[in-house]
């Protein structure tokens, strides 16, 4: 038995009268990957959105490293070791790939971000190509976020939330805005660079090939509730989830 | 009592006045996404255009019919809202649309500068008197004090703006296309309203407004340079109370800062100016957005 | 790297200081009153990095000027270093006060609340006749460690003070313009969200630049007002403060030289226009300061930079 990383109970979410999460409870243990599924408006963002202090959750808990992160600031849950990348990659458009690295690397350097020490210091910089040579995007790297292509951006996305202690990443539609003959090769790239440090993996994902050969489990959400919760084979024979996710059987 | 009473009485007559020049910069906000600093401007060309109109009025033998000065008054803000909205809005505000709201700010800085230069130009540096509007109404009674009628005329003026704004806006066709472009102008945009249009004719009548306050004001005072700079302080203040771009804003917030300014010039003289801007620093600690703006969340 | 800053900071020293010579009485005065404004406009620059502009920087200004010149008058301090010191101090706790309130504004409001505040000690000063009301104060001319030189020495010595304060300002600001903090500055200015999810607190670096803009500014007002002489109220005028924000836009936010340039760009083109075109001085910068705004967007920095962010 592993042990559980992220506890999810009884967390509800309304926006008015839209219910954005109902009754949801997840125990997600450590080193695993799931995958989140669901048509739009489904409730898999708001998820995303909870578990990384975007949104405050009605009620409920979520626990993390002994402690109730529920309603607490992006800035702290980051802290604790909680990261995630963006359906649209949130990127710093004034600055070079690297220096967008230079700053995940400075926000998360050992003795925090130094009024005297250099941005471009020649460590932080050897660091900061060592993490995008890990995401194959090291030759990219003096060339301004607005030239990149879009899964140039994912990656650099997800690199920049790798800088840190990150103990659970949320990805947030990794292959939205990607090239589909890109879709494939990165995945491949960001699985086996996140696989490397062990961290737990919960992504959201629309395209169901994706789904099956990436995840351990998929939590499949309808209408702010959890339809299913299996291994992918399991949930996508699911008649409910057939119903009302992919739209045709499988 | 009494001092209630003339807090009140004194407050409303502020409010009325603030509301007239707080209402065309809040409208400009509302449509064009910028905060007019030439507004203050704008008003003090409206004093001094009134001045010289009534002035030539009287000049030309208008003592005949004294309240034809009125209609000379009104007349000023529409040259000045004719000639300079224009001029402005096509010749030079339209190429920043949708660019920093700072910078913009900075725009009108500019415009702002230069403007104060060209009064003085046309108009020198001598005060401009033009009393006669100001003693036409003769006084008015309330109980044991007395107000100058004019002073009352300048609240009948702003109800009557604050009306002919709103039923604009809420009750036209073109009034409700001005809603939905300060709601969303690019989507106004696709669905084909004529957004170019829809900014010149707020900015005229932004404009119109900020004059029509100065030639309003003309009479009650000695119309000198540097008259746009204390205006456009409170203005500010007025429009960020209400929300910047709400109407019902602006009227709240002119009289949050009439009553309060008049309170504090019968209690606390010292804290005239400071009283203000201490109103809306208060309200923007509990509502950063003023009283009545719109606020919105960002999706990721 | 540093060294080549340094390099810099010590070259500037000395161009500067060899201004102490060669300059005539009103140059020299021009120039010092130029710096002593560029110190306040380096504060909004800092702020400009992060993505903020303040419209009230004049509120420091002259909190610093008037500190100085109540300290002098009441206790019969006259040490430049030691007023100086007193002002950047109280203008450190006023800024620490105003900071962590301002750091969740943006844009317009930010913009209006700093010049509200600054609005307000400009209200209250005009209206407070123990303190001169609107005709302000006069303050003694200081002395410098206990030498109190007269005439030309002393418009050197005030010179070289300003100049030395201005370099080492300057040095310092690059060094954390250049840092990891500066860093998250710039990110903040692009992209508050990602940095939040990085970690860093938007709020703190806003406050930071905030406080760091507050001891410039009453620095440079300590300075302008024992050059001048006299304080009055309208150091925290509106005008006052948007003067400041010409030069900051006039400079941009790539280069700390381009603003110390811009402030006596400034300078130079208001003794000028106030002796040619007195009635038209305010026309000339409007104009100018459109100008600016269409065909420098960066600024002044940006002529020498070789790339936003990394100029020197």
């Amino acid at each position: 038995m592993t042990r559980t990383v992220l506890e999810v109970r009884d967390v509800q979410k309304s926006f008015g009268a839209v219910t954005a999460a109902k009754d949801i409870s997840v125990a997600v243990p450590e080193g695993a990957v799931f995958s989140l599924i669901g048509s739009n408006g489904a409730g898999k963002t708001t998820f995303v959105n909870m578990v990384t202090g975007y949104i405050k959750p009605d009620s409920g808990s979520i626990r993390f490293a002994d402690r109730d992160i529920a309603g607490m600031a992006p800035r702290q849950i980051t802290r604790m070791g909680i990261h995630r990348s963006f359906q649209i990659a949130q990127l710093c458009n004034d600055l070079t790939v690297e220096e967008n690295m230079l700053l995940a690397g400075a926000i998360h350097g050992a003795s925090g971000p130094s009024f005297l020490r250099r941005a471009h210091d020649p460590e932080a910089r050897d660091r900061a190509v060592a993490t995008l040579e890990r995401f194959n995007i090291a030759e990219h790297r003096d060339r301004l976020v607005p030239e990149l292509s879009g899964g140039v951006k994912k990656l650099l996305d997800i690199a920049m939330a790798m800088a840190g202690d990150t103990q659970i990443m949320l990805l947030d539609e990794p292959t939205s805005g990607v090239a589909s003959d890109e879709k494939f090769p990165i995945m491949d790239l960001v699985m086996e660079a996140l696989r490397s440090t062990g961290v737990t993996v919960i992504f959201v994902e629309h395209d169901m090939d994706i789904v099956t050969r990436y995840s351990e489990r998929v939590l499949a959400f309808y209408d702010g509730r959890i339809i299913a919760d299996d291994a992918p084979d399991e949930v996508l024979l699911d008649p409910e989830v057939q119903r009302y996710v992919t739209g045709t059987p499988a | 009592m009494d001092l209630v009473a003339t807090i009140l009485v004194d407050g409303l007559i502020y409010a009325g006045w603030l509301f007239i020049v707080s209402v065309g910069l809040t409208l400009v906000f509302g449509v064009l996404n910028i905060l007019n600093i030439a507004h203050g401007s704008l008003y003090a060309i409206g004093a001094y255009a009134s001045a010289s109109l009534v002035g030539a009025y009287f000049a030309a033998g208008g003592q005949a019919f004294p309240y034809g000065s009125y209609v000379a008054l009104i007349l000023a803000a529409v040259l000045v809202a004719l000639v300079l909205g224009p001029l402005l809005e096509r010749g030079l505000l339209r190429f920043f649309y949708g660019r920093d709201e700072v910078l913009n700010v900075l725009v009108t800085y500019a415009v702002f500068l230069i403007l104060e230069d060209v009064m003085k130009l046309i108009w020198g540096v001598n005060p401009y008197f033009v009393y006669e509007p100001y003693t036409l109404l003769g006084d008015v009674e309330i109980g044991p004090l007395f107000y100058v009628g004019y002073d009352f005329a300048v609240i009948a003026a702003a109800i009557v703006v604050g009306l002919a704004v709103w039923l604009t806006l809420n009750r036209t066709r073109i009034g409700k296309v001005v809603l939905a472009v300060i709601h969303d102008s690019e989507m106004s945009q696709t669905m084909g309203v004529n957004v170019q249009r829809i900014y010149l004719g707020a900015f005229m009548a932004g404009t119109f407004l900020a004059a029509l306050g100065g030639a309003l004001t003309a009479p009650m005072i000695s119309v000198t340079p540097g008259l746009g700079v204390n205006v456009i302080i409170v203005a500010f203040a007025v429009v960020i109370i209400g929300g910047l771009g709400s109407v019902p804003g602006a009227a709240i917030g002119a009289l949050l800062v009439g009553i309060s300014r008049a309170a504090s010039v019968h209690l606390l003289p010292e804290a005239e100016l400071f009283i203000i801007y201490f109103v809306m620093a208060i309200v923007l600690l509990f509502r950063p957005e003023g009283l009545f703006a719109k606020t919105q969340v960002r999706k990721i | 790297m540093r060294s080549k800053l340094f390099l810099g900071a010590t070259a500037a020293f000395a161009v500067l200081a060899a201004g102490s010579v060669i300059l005539p009485d009103w140059a020299m005065f021009l120039c010092a009153m130029a710096l002593a404004k560029g110190l306040v406009c380096l504060g909004i620059v800092g702020m400009m990095r992060g993505g903020v502009v303040s419209f009230g920087q004049g509120l420091y200004y002259c909190i610093g000027a008037y500190t100085a010149t109540l300290v002098a008058n009441s206790f019969g301090v006259s040490d430049i270093f030691l007023l100086t010191l007193l002002s950047a101090l109280a203008c450190l706790l006023v800024g620490m006060a105003f900071g962590p309130l301002l750091s969740s504004y943006r844009g317009i409001f930010f913009a209006m609340l700093s010049l509200a505040l600054s609005m307000v000690l400009y209200g209250s000063l005009s209206k407070m006749s123990v303190i001169g009301g609107t005709d302000g104060l006069n303050i003694a001319a200081p002395t410098f460690l206990g030498w109190a030189p007269e005439g030309r020495p002393l418009q050197t010595a005030l010179y070289i003070y300003v100049v030395a304060i201005v370099v080492i300002a300057g040095t310092l600001m690059r060094i954390y313009f250049d840092s990891e903090q500066g860093l998250i500055t710039l990110a903040t200015r692009d992209n508050e969200l990602r940095v939040e999810y990085l970690g860093a607190s938007v709020r703190n670096i806003m406050t930071y630049n905030y406080v760091f803009g507050a001891v410039l500014g009453g620095i440079g007002g300590t300075i302008a007002a024992l050059a001048l002489g006299h304080v009055d109220p309208e150091f925290a005028f509106w005008t006052t403060s948007g003067e400041f924000v010409f030069v900051a836009i006039l400079a941009g936010y790539l280069s700390v030289p381009a603003v110390f340039v811009a402030a006596i760009i400034l300078e130079l083109v208001r003794s000028f226009s106030n002796l040619y075109f007195p009635n038209t001085w305010q026309l000339a910068l409007g104009i100018f300061l459109l100008v600016v705004i269409v065909l420098l967007p960066n600024g002044l920095g940006s002529l020498v930079g070789r790339r936003k962010g990394n100029a020197a």
